[in-house]
């Protein structure tokens, strides 16, 4: 019982940060680069691994695709073969610099995080498109679209289908790894409840809370996904 | 109209059209029979550079389609095929199907020509109507629609193609195909993967545009619609024409061995 009134009594702690001394701001702005983050690295990632995968499945018979086709090998072979915390800090306190880019912290996550999950949506991508008859693509060649115009249009379109509820996985992946922001002095999440933490040095019901959003937010993105491969699956329906 | 010059394809040491010449004239409907393994279909596929010869030429209409520098895709709008999978894209609507490439192909066309068109009236010149995207996509549209009156589905125009029967599905291919209004159509075994009772339908579809005029090449495994329809009919085996002729000469007077094997086993 005594446990428990602690508790109760951390709790109120707690709310009275949150709620009384502004906590909630840091919240807010936690959760918005959190979803920013995630969402913005997930597009670029879809953009890019989309165009790396269809530089590899591209027909090799001339010298350009080959020289793309290991520019890309060696982009995945970078982005998979390093810790996204190193990739992160590399970016950040290495390339911003030196190239004299004027990026904001965030911005910089955003970019980092796209082009790592690039890598990894590519060889899902690669995967959806190989699962696509290769007759889909034949028959766009036939009526005389152009090889990127027939993936694009008929090819891609039914990979994306596809690998939807991988791309959720992607999705939900990242959201989790936003986490790491702060290496770099973004706020996330993580770094708003440390905030709320610090206050009076009592972590365990902010980190209990921070928690409980991470589940109820891939919940969400989890429900998103379904309603959405529903949607999609309408051609597979017989009506 | 299509000139086979020494048609040569090879998969590795495996050689699937040895040494082809043969001329293809305007308003002849080929039909090409022959043992599996023949080398049938990849001599139909050759002919739009579905796969690309070893060695050799295809000349369409002045054209050496072998040609690597060709833009083969300029050249493929002419020549309609239809494929023995049906092969419809399974993520549009049976309008979307046939209007797809050729939207695209006149959308390019109209880009290309309100370019121009902007320069001229910025030198003060008269410029030319282009039609707007809107205006484009109903004429397309209406196209797509006399064609699949044609076809006899037109109340299938916004259903997917997932909802078709086999037969359904060819006769939409070929509306598909006769929709960049093609002056030869490839027939890759247009029935082979169809039910018995469907067979007919998608036969009729191809006698009637026979019977237009338009000029084909099928790769087919049913002798009488072949006898029937063809003005000229190729017996292949091993990777060349062994014999070819009038339906009553192949199918009644046949000359080689392997030919009379041949019908003797299908008919």
């Amino acid at each position: 019982m005594d446990g428990f009134a602690r508790f109760i009594k951390k709790w109120d702690a707690f709310l009275h940060t949150l709620i009384d001394d502004g906590g909630y701001n840091w919240v807010l702005e936690g959760l918005r680069n959190t979803l920013l983050i995630a969402v913005v690295g997930l597009i670029l990632g879809i953009l890019i691994g989309t165009v790396i995968a269809m530089v590899e499945v591209m027909p090799k018979y001339k010298r350009l695709p080959r020289v793309l086709n290991k520019v890309c090998h060696a982009y995945v072979a970078f982005f998979r073969g390093t810790p996204i915390v190193v990739q992160l800090l590399v970016g950040y306190f290495v390339l911003r610099p030196m190239l004299g880019l004027n990026l904001s912290a965030l911005g910089s996550c955003m970019l980092i995080f796209g082009m790592n999950s690039g890598a990894y949506v590519s060889e899902i991508m690669r995967g959806g498109i190989n699962s696509v008859d290769p007759g889909q693509l034949e028959a766009g060649r036939a009526v005389g679209l152009g090889y990127w115009t027939a993936m694009l249009k008929i090819v891609v379109p039914q990979a994306v289908k596809n690998i939807l509820p991988t791309i959720g996985n992607e999705f939900i992946a990242l959201v989790k790894d936003t986490s790491i922001v702060s290496f770099v002095g973004a706020t996330d999440l993580y770094v708003a409840f440390k905030y709320i933490g610090t206050n009076n040095y009592e972590f365990m019901v902010p980190y209990l809370v921070m928690a409980l959003i991470y589940i109820v937010l891939v919940l969400l993105i989890t429900l998103g996904i379904r309603l959405m491969e529903r949607s999609l699956n309408k051609s597979d329906r017989r009506h | 109209m299509i000139d086979v010059i020494d048609l040569t394809k090879r998969y590795g040491s495996l050689t699937v059209l040895d040494h082809i010449t043969e001329t293809i004239h305007e308003g002849e409907r080929i039909a090409i029979i022959g043992p599996s393994g023949s080398g049938k279909s990849t001599f139909l596929r050759c002919l739009n550079c579905m796969e690309d010869p070893t060695s050799g030429s295809i000349i369409f209409e002045g054209t050496d389609l072998a040609d690597m520098k060709v833009n083969i895709n300029i050249h493929r709008r002419h020549m309609g095929m239809v494929f023995q999978q049906f092969n419809l894209f399974h993520n549009k609507t049976v309008l979307d199907n046939i209007t797809l490439a050729p939207l695209l192909i006149a959308l390019r066309a109209s880009r290309r020509q309100r370019f121009t068109a902007f320069w001229k009236r910025l030198l003060g010149k008269p410029t030319p109507d282009v039609k707007t995207h809107a205006q484009l996509k109903a004429e397309k549209e209406a196209q797509a629609h006399t064609l699949l009156r044609r076809i006899g589905l037109e109340e299938k125009a916004s259903v997917y193609p997932s909802t078709l029967s086999g037969g359904q599905k060819q006769r939409v291919a070929i509306a598909r195909a006769m929709a960049m209004n093609p002056k030869v159509m490839l027939f890759d075994e247009p029935t082979s993967a169809l039910d018995p009772e469907m067979v007919g339908e998608v036969l009729e579809l191809i006698r009637q545009l026979a019977d237009d005029g338009m000029t084909m090449v099928i790769v087919t495994h049913e002798m009488g619609f072949a006898r029937e329809v063809a003005s000229r009919v190729f017996f292949m085996a091993g990777g060349v024409i062994m014999e070819q002729g009038t339906p009553e000469e192949i199918f009644d007077h046949p000359k080689c061995d392997r030919l009379q094997d041949f019908l003797s086993k299908v008919i």
